[in-house]
């Protein structure tokens, strides 16, 4: 009855919608949790009214979102307009393909997963400049050129941060990348060059993913919202959770990457230790390294000015790009010769 | 075609800033010329919350024309108040008595830490930080809980009256006001912790918006704007009224012009405001809170200046009389207008991020420009 081809077609689906609910249950937390952090920080309360401790806030606040009027302005190109947010949205949610949530668990395992985690969030940018382009205003083609300067010069130190963990395991498999680091993390295992690469992915990814300190793409004393100005009801809450899964992919690339993904925390003989660690599921590994990261990037936006656009491009360009070129020719020189761990 | 896409014909961007802009403070309007990032010109259209304070004052009395200037520069009621309380009294020659004369010191002073610290929440909410405004916050509404429980209210306290005060002091006015300095000098450390020290704050701020000597003096800017440029023009030290020339104060100067320099004039000025509180709150005289004047003020026949050092500088109050209850001719020369002039000195060259630092350390309040 069940032909291979019926066979694919159903694991497509229930994969697809696996990933939209992900999607959608993940926005919601992670909104939530970003209101939290904010009022921890800022000495008040946060959200606590609708449902027990303010939990259904961010299920009300969709609601009232998606009730909304979802208005395209008079000049607007309007087709471009409206489709900006679909892309964003789209992006974000190709990016979940690759990523191991728990152990042997994940929608796609190829053999190319960390090339196509770089190729596709580059994406990204467009979705951007065609929602600033589109939107015939000039807070919001401000705010896209912004982004597009900013995205394609920090993709740069990203990709270079990666690289030196490609480097270090030999392959572009996340699956093997995970593999590599059941006898440690790389980021123990790696010395302080891959310590380096760690602190430049988690500044260059907080910027691809347009979050402040380097949120000049949507700088709200200097262009209102940046390149979503324009935007309202469903349309404007699409980027809203690209860029919240966004944050959630960066953060679950890096502790896949720097912080063994959902592999359990070993240390070499201790069998004991190590057995206690075996017993935690694989799936709180990864969501707790993945959250743990969200709230670094959290804990930034909320303690850190704003830079300016030409201080951003040269902190990419003179002081991280040299700074990661280095740093890879370092942890090539370390994985020839084998000292790592 | 080019004025549809709102360029020059140059090719500049010509951008609207306001009236409807979170970095505007309130309803100012500035007109851009956009070269890329690069800021060419900037133009402020005034008038949209132009209510003709100076026009309704002619047909107010002389007690109730006070009023009317907490609406002026409302982050500093207290003071506007003081400069108009100050040209009435100079103008019938009331001897203010002691006691009333300090407390109005005091609640100047205070009410000058209460507008820096909105200030300082608000620069940093521009600077892209959000935090610090809710910390901010939480050491000005112990000075609005003071205000409240003397005045009666929290932000337009009229509480100055000719020949003195409306009421006096609360019982828990001294005990509540000491346990605010003890608060406050701890809290002052941290706000340097929080965004002074801080390596992006320093950046986006040091040599930004800078404004020479010179023309700090010829657009006449004044208060932390102008001391920030080496300006001295501490109207308290230059022209001391009530007993600020009996209390120890430094008037806080700083040489470099740039926004970073009228930062630290305002951060610094905060702890000299304590320093004066602290020497004034346990000797407060005893005596009467308001001098005997008679039910219906008329001013003799002349004209009446005075001016005041208000949060953002000096504020002048210039008084026409010719001798009826009510003033002929009333003109506030308000600091932040003054200010507001040199920002497009300051802006040009700059960028479109740097422009919310400069506004943000010329201190602008809208209803003080507009009037």
């Amino acid at each position: 009855m069940f032909n291979p081809t019926w066979a694919m077609t159903i694991e497509m689906v229930i994969a697809g919608v696996s990933v939209i609910g992900l999607f959608a249950a993940l926005g919601l937390v992670l909104v939530l949790m970003e209101r939290r952090v904010a009022a921890w920080m800022q000495i008040r309360l946060g959200p606590n009214r609708v449902g027990p401790k303010g939990m259904l806030q961010s299920l009300a606040d969709t609601v009232k979102l998606l009730v909304k009027e979802g208005m395209t302005p008079d000049g607007s190109d309007k087709f471009l307009f409206n489709l900006a947010p679909y892309i964003a949205m789209m992006v974000a949610m190709l990016l979940m393909a690759p990523i191991a949530f728990a152990k042997d668990f994940r929608l796609w395992d190829m053999n190319i997963g960390v090339l196509y985690i770089t190729a596709i969030s580059s994406i990204m940018v467009i979705s951007i400049l065609m929602a600033g382009w589109a939107s015939n205003n000039k807070y919001s083609l401000m705010g896209a050129m912004r982004s597009g300067a900013q995205i394609v010069s920090y993709e740069l130190s990203a990709g270079l941060s990666i690289l030196t963990i490609v480097v270090l395991t030999g392959s572009l498999n996340i699956t093997d990348i995970i593999n590599a680091q059941a006898d440690g993390w790389w980021i123990f295992k790696g010395h302080i060059p891959v310590l380096i690469s760690f602190v430049i992915f988690i500044i260059a990814v907080t910027a691809e993913t347009n979050r402040a300190p380097f949120d000049l793409a949507e700088a709200e004393s200097e262009l209102t919202a940046g390149f979503h100005t324009e935007y309202s009801g469903m349309k404007f809450a699409l980027f809203f959770l690209a860029e919240y899964i966004n944050v959630f992919i960066v953060c679950a690339i890096g502790a896949t990457l720097f912080l063994g993904g959902w592999m359990p925390f070993h240390i070499g003989n201790w069998e004991a230790f190590n057995h206690v660690m075996d017993y935690i599921p694989s799936s709180i590994w990864f969501f707790g390294k993945t959250f743990f990261l969200i709230f670094v990037i959290m804990w930034f936006r909320w303690t850190f000015p704003r830079l300016r656009i030409d201080q951003l491009l040269n902190l990419e360009w003179k002081y991280l790009l040299p700074i990661s070129m280095f740093n890879l020719l370092l942890v090539t020189a370390i994985a020839i010769l084998k000292w790592h761990f | 075609m080019l004025e549809e896409i709102g360029t020059t014909t140059e090719g500049d961007l010509i951008i609207n800033v306001g009236p409807q802009h979170p970095a505007t403070h309130g309803v100012l309007h500035l007109v851009i010329t956009l070269n890329g990032e690069t800021i060419k010109k900037v133009e402020p259209h005034l008038g949209y919350i132009h209510r003709s304070i100076e026009k309704m004052c002619e047909s107010l009395t002389y007690r109730q024309f006070i009023y009317v200037t907490s609406r002026m520069d409302y982050l500093s009621a207290h003071i506007n108040n003081h400069a108009c309380a100050l040209c009435v009294e100079k103008g019938m020659q009331v001897e203010v008595p002691e006691r009333a004369q300090v407390i109005r010191v005091i609640m100047d002073e205070l009410t000058r830490i209460a507008s820096h610290e909105l200030w300082w929440g608000a620069m940093a909410m521009d600077i892209g930080a959000f935090t610090p405004f809710f910390h901010a916050f939480r050491e000005r509404e112990k000075i609005n809980e003071i205000m409240e429980e003397t005045c009666g209210a929290r932000l337009t306290m009229n509480y100055y009256v000719p020949g003195g005060l409306m009421a006096d002091l609360h019982p828990d006015f001294q005990k509540k006001v000491k346990a605010f300095i003890t608060l406050f000098k701890n809290k002052i450390d941290e706000y340097d912790e929080l965004i002074t020290g801080n390596i992006i704050f320093i950046n986006r701020m040091k040599g930004v918006g800078f404004l020479s000597k010179e023309d700090a003096v010829s657009f006449g800017c004044t208060g932390p704007s102008g001391r920030g440029s080496g300006l001295s023009c501490d109207i308290r030290k230059l022209y001391p009224y009530a007993v600020y020339d009996k209390v120890q104060f430094d008037e806080i100067l700083e040489t470099d012009g740039d926004s970073l320099a009228r930062y630290m004039v305002r951060i610094r000025e905060m702890k000299q405001s304590i320093r004066i509180i602290e020497q004034l709150i346990d000797n407060i005289p005893e005596g009467d809170f308001q001098a005997k004047t008679k039910a219906v003020l008329k001013l003799p026949k002349g004209e009446f200046y005075t001016r005041v050092e208000t949060a953002r500088g000096e504020l002048g109050v210039y008084i026409v009389s010719e001798g009826a209850t009510t003033p002929y001719r009333i003109k506030f020369r308000s600091p932040g207008f003054s200010n507001l002039s040199a920002l497009d000195t300051m802006a040009r060259g700059g960028k479109l991020g740097d422009l919310v630092a400069m506004m943000g350390t010329l201190d602008l309040v809208i209803p003080d420009i507009d009037r």
